[in-house]
């Protein structure tokens, strides 16, 4: 039966709501308003852990987010988040928390007998030992290394919650909600100011809500708490609680809001966290200090705490950690935690300072412990939890006291890592023994403890300053300010680095087990600037970032080394400030939700006739089409090919890019983007065109009609559609600005369905009756028209991909599903058929058009058989480098059709082509095959390549070397069309 | 990072897209070193540069961003096509 420390009243805890928990298997009573910490410290239960390295027992150390030790992993199964602090989990009731890196229970841990080999683990142990045979650090030591130190482990099963991200905008934002955070915001909010208030812990208050001093003649918690209520009545102000800040970027700053975290399991439609991301003309960095440890021999004992967290468990939770408290300390501070615990109720056994001189007022703070001056702890024992201290007193001598509970106060370090993210460093002001900031990023200003503006009326004075001040920058009046009267407090402290005793470990960084003699040690090899310090032990890495350890650490360096603390400077500070789940950066935007997926107006109409669908671009495009009977997608494209060939098809092609083009100068425009003239094309007339990069190569193909007098539309290959937008403003805003033009992209706007095949012309004559003429002398090839059906605009043009008569027609998307299913209908008697992508391929294929695998960005337009489409008469885009040497060398790979000499062989994309007679190898290689279809037509695979001087090879017997599928064969080089080379069909 | 796009005003840079030195000028189709030069070579400064962006996801403008590539201030944004034109 566990015993409880918490006290009988007081607190900020609702003991009206008792909540139940369990911490590895075990079942716990707490209270809304604990953390998982102060919860497991009620009932008695410190020990919570092992060490990374060493698998020592550790303890909670604080009650905040520098927790090195107290890691856990929080819930199970898919929702289990590994090395999530105690000190900061929001108790919830059915809340399931279980202790990492131990085996079987942090109370008997296997693995404890690393500490027996603490000689070999110490600082680049990893470089040192372990290393022979070289053969078996990957196998064998890493792979062992790594399963037995560490820390928690990850689920490995899909995330199931959802996050969200949000942009806010605001005059101020205040970083923190201690005493001068929300002076702060009072003074920026009641002057009118747009306030943001960031606070990462569920209650405003910070250190307020530790502390029993008084403000404006109330209690600090209390005063906190109606700071809050005036600021909830300021429309001006928005708090957001459980939100920590974790970045300064440029011109903006990261937060990420707990939303469900402490709840079991999110809500409805309600996000596990929300990200923001938040534009500030102002900030207040008010994000306060973090308490300093001590590092001496044995400081590494569960029930070894922070003094400062001893007084916030007391005060804020009403727990009392321990039943005999020893305070070691080298400020004030520690007095006053001793002062505030003997009030909670506590018994402090010792107070300890190595200071030898203390104030009179400030050793009354103690009121009758025995006190030490000018001593220091220099040993302990106990190993699951601590039962005494040894002191060495100012002469040497030592005694031993008995205590289960120690807490170090070594002085305060501003956190100020959110100000040094865009390039400020800390410098170490020696007054204060803190780094401070003095670049800062641009409308920052620091406040409160993290300005080492260090006693409770301090920092609320200096809150309401820098909040009038930013309210002033951002063009508001200077408020008369309401004065906050709070007792001030003795704030003196000495760092003193390292204290020499027992032989026992002293820790420096108690989450990655490294020790002062292993910070002697980098320096000793030479390791001596705090940034190889860091490496080389691995200090102040992982979740705490070494927010309790860096400064003792960089300062043991210094001693070392035999430098100043400014000499020596501090590691630079990156965001993230805290641990931030990958999910939130992620937002909406995971798995199927990364990008959009676009549907065509017939996918309805196309899912019904089982189609199946293939993603192209963002687009969801029907591929083939199953017919009853049919389970082998080639049977099914093959039937799609010879329906096309003899009778008639339709296969929605909206998903090109369709680009509008206005002006009186689009002839002109075209002219100068494309290879081809455009200007002399007739109105009621379609052109293909060619476009190239700058550089010379294509960068994308496709067809232009002529609409109207000042009114084209061009359609681009699927994928490339926004690029050419992107590529034709460019032409026209900074390029050619002079010309009248204007582009709009309607891609969304137009459905268009291609209708091919012999008896296409039947069917849109069925489709259309009397609406249109679409005989071949009044519509003939590459004709377009714009009329109307009824009220329903109607684009047609006449042109052809799979080589046969064919159209293509065009409905607002809104009409397209009924343009679909009444083409089908239409065509019902003519036994039209649908066909997907595939069929469209192989028809192209057939035809020898190149494609996507043919505009592969390293093809100029010669490579693909148009160079004859190249204009002599006019510039435009890419002529110029198109010229190039290299790019008009006669040995360029250029396109060909292929077919294998044994007519059963399947031919595949990328098989590398050589002539018959050489060995295959880099300098032989002549090209290879982009495009392979098995040609209906023909009743053998097909194929079209790039061939070194291929044109003048038809005819030729060449090899296809396909070394990673064990392919090796021969093809015949042939012309580029397989089908109908005169092209009589597309203009019967 | 924020960029004032004069027809959209102060918007995230996730909106834009990046596409270089815009100091530079299209030579005429006959120098082909010049034309090399304008495809190929990009000088790398410090400090102050011009440089385009396209409002992909709001007004389709194609801007020239003065921006300081050191600390990704950025100064003044302009519309390309009244650059361009004047």
């Amino acid at each position: 039966m566990s015993i409880s420390r918490r006290l009988a009243s007081g607190g900020l805890i609702d003991r009206s709501r008792p909540l139940n928990f369990t911490f590895d298997g075990k079942t716990y009573g707490g209270y809304a308003g604990d953390t998982l910490a102060s919860a497991l410290l009620a009932n008695d239960t410190m020990l919570v852990g092992r060490s990374f390295k060493y698998h020592r027992p550790r303890g909670i150390f604080s009650a905040g987010p520098e927790e090195p030790n107290a890691l856990v992993t929080l819930r199970s199964g898919p929702r289990a988040e590994p090395n999530t602090k105690a000190t900061t989990i929001e108790l919830f009731d059915g809340l399931k928390a279980s202790s990492q890196n131990c085996w079987p229970s942090p109370q008997f841990d296997l693995r404890a007998v690393h500490q027996l080999a603490g000689p070999l683990l110490n600082a680049g142990f990893y470089y040192k030992t372990f290393m022979w045979p070289a053969a078996f650090w990957e196998k064998f030591y890493e792979p062992a290394i790594r399963a037995s130190a560490g820390l928690g482990a990850l689920s490995g099963l899909d995330d199931p919650d959802t996050y969200e991200k949000s942009h806010a905008f605001c005059d101020l934002l205040v970083i923190g909600a201690g005493p001068a955070g929300l002076a702060a915001a009072l003074a920026a909010g009641r002057a009118g100011a747009r306030v943001i208030l960031a606070e990462e812990d569920f209650v405003l208050g910070g250190r307020l809500l530790g502390d029993t001093a008084q403000i404006d003649g109330v209690s600090a918690a209390s005063w906190a708490a109606l700071a809050e209520a005036e600021l909830g009545t300021l429309p001006n102000v928005r708090i957001l609680k459980r939100t920590a800040v974790f970045g300064a970027y440029d011109g903006e700053y990261g937060a990420i809001e707990r939303v469900s975290d402490h709840l079991q399991v999110p809500p409805p439609f309600v996000p596990r966290q929300r990200l923001w991301k938040i534009v500030a003309r102002q900030c207040v960095l008010a994000a306060g200090a973090q308490e300093r440890p001590l590092v001496f021999p044995g400081n590494d004992r569960p029930g070894i705490m922070l003094a400062s967290a001893l007084r916030t468990y007391a005060n804020r939770f009403g727990v009392t950690p321990g039943r005999r408290i020893a305070i070691f300390t080298t400020s004030d501070y520690g007095w006053r935690s001793a002062f505030e615990l003997q009030k909670a109720g506590a018994e402090i056994a010792v107070v300890v300072d190595a200071r030898a001189e203390v104030s009179p007022e400030v050793r009354k703070l103690a009121g009758n412990a025995p006190q030490f001056l000018g001593a220091h702890v220099s040993d302990t024992s106990g190993y699951r939890r601590l039962t005494g201290i040894t002191i060495t007193d100012s002469a040497g001598k030592t005694r031993r006291v008995a205590v289960d509970t120690l807490g170090v106060s070594g002085g305060w370090s501003p956190s100020i890592g959110i100000a040094t993210h865009l390039g400020g460093k800390g410098s170490w002001a020696e007054e204060q023994s803190a780094f401070l900031c003095d670049e800062r990023p641009p409308g920052m200003q620091i406040a409160g403890a993290a300005a080492a503006q260090w006693t409770l009326a301090q920092a609320l004075e200096n809150g309401a300053l820098a909040g009038a001040k930013a309210a002033s920058q951002v063009g508001l009046g200077l408020q008369a300010q309401k004065s906050i009267v709070a007792s001030d407090e003795a704030s003196g402290a000495t760092p003193m680095w390292l204290f020499k005793g027992s032989r026992r470990k002293a820790f420096v960084d108690l989450q990655n087990d490294v020790t002062a003699t292993d910070v002697a040690l980098a320096a000793q090899e030479g390791f001596r600037s705090v940034e190889q310090l860091k490496r080389y032990t691995t200090l102040g890495m992982a979740t705490d970032q070494g927010k309790t350890s860096n400064v003792n650490g960089l300062a043991i360096l210094a001693g070392e080394i035999r430098k100043t603390i400014a000499e020596t400077g501090a590691t630079r500070a990156r965001p993230p400030h805290v641990p931030v789940a990958i999910g939130a950066f992620a937002g909406l935007h995971s798995g199927k939700h990364f990008k959009p997926t676009r549907l065509t107006s017939s996918h309805a109409a196309s899912a019904a006739l089982n189609a199946t669908f293939v993603e192209a671009g963002q687009w969801m495009r029907a591929q083939w089409f199953n017919a009853p009977g049919e389970n082998d997608w080639l049977t099914s494209v093959t039937r799609e090919v010879k329906a096309v060939r003899s009778t008639v098809g339709i296969c929605d092609v909206s998903t090109l890019g369709k680009i509008a083009l206005c002006g009186s100068d689009v002839g002109t425009f075209l002219d100068r983007v494309y290879i081809n003239t455009f200007s002399t094309l007739p109105v009621g007339k379609v052109r293909y065109g060619v476009m190239l990069r700058e550089d010379g190569f294509v960068m994308d193909d496709g067809t232009t009609a002529h609409l109207t007098a000042d009114h084209w539309v061009m359609t681009t290959t699927t994928v490339n559609a926004g690029k050419v937008m992107q590529h034709l403003e460019y032409c026209h805003q900074v390029l050619w600005p002079e010309l009248d033009v204007q582009t709009v992209s309607v891609t969304e706007q137009w459905a268009q369905v291609a209708v091919a095949g012999p008896k296409s012309r039947d069917l849109l004559q069925a489709l259309l009756g009397d609406a249109f003429d679409v005989s071949n002398e009044a519509f003939p090839y590459l004709a377009c028209a714009e009329f109307h059906v009824g009220n329903i605009p109607l684009r047609l043009f006449r042109v052809s991909f799979s080589g046969e008569l064919a159209y293509e027609i065009a409905v607002p998307a809104g009409y397209g599903e009924a343009l679909f299913n009444a083409l089908m209908q239409a065509g019902k008697p003519l036994g039209v058929t649908p066909y997907g992508t595939e069929a469209l391929s192989v028809m192209r294929i057939e035809k020898g058009h190149v494609a996507g695998s043919e505009l592969n960005g390293q093809t100029v337009a010669r490579d693909l058989g148009l160079g004859r489409m190249m204009s002599a008469k006019k510039d435009y885009i890419g002529r110029t480098m198109a010229a190039r040497e290299a790019l008009v060398d006669s040995n360029r790979p250029t396109l060909v059709g292929l077919r294998p000499v044994d007519r059963s062989h399947r031919l595949r994309n990328g098989a590398l082509l050589f002539a018959r007679d050489v060995t295959p190898a880099p300098d032989t290689n002549a090209g290879f095959i982009t495009s392979t279809a098995f040609s209906p037509d023909h009743n053998h695979w097909i194929g079209l390549g790039l061939l070194a001087r291929g044109p003048e090879r038809h005819g030729e017997i060449i090899r296809a070397w396909d070394p990673v599928r064990s392919g090796d064969y021969e093809l015949e080089v042939v012309d580029p069309v397989f089908v109908d080379a005169e092209g009589a069909r597309l203009r019967a | 990072m924020r960029i004032p796009c004069p027809y959209c005003g102060s918007r995230d840079s996730s909106e834009f897209s990046y596409s270089g030195d815009a100091t530079l000028t299209r030579p005429t189709p006959d120098n082909a070193d010049a034309m090399f030069d304008y495809v190929y070579l990009r000088d790398n400064p410090v400090g102050l540069h011009r440089e385009y962006w396209y409002h992909a996801a709001g007004c389709h403008a194609w801007l020239k961003v003065t921006r300081n590539v050191s600390t990704h201030e950025v100064i003044e944004a302009v519309l390309a096509h009244d650059e361009a034109a004047s």
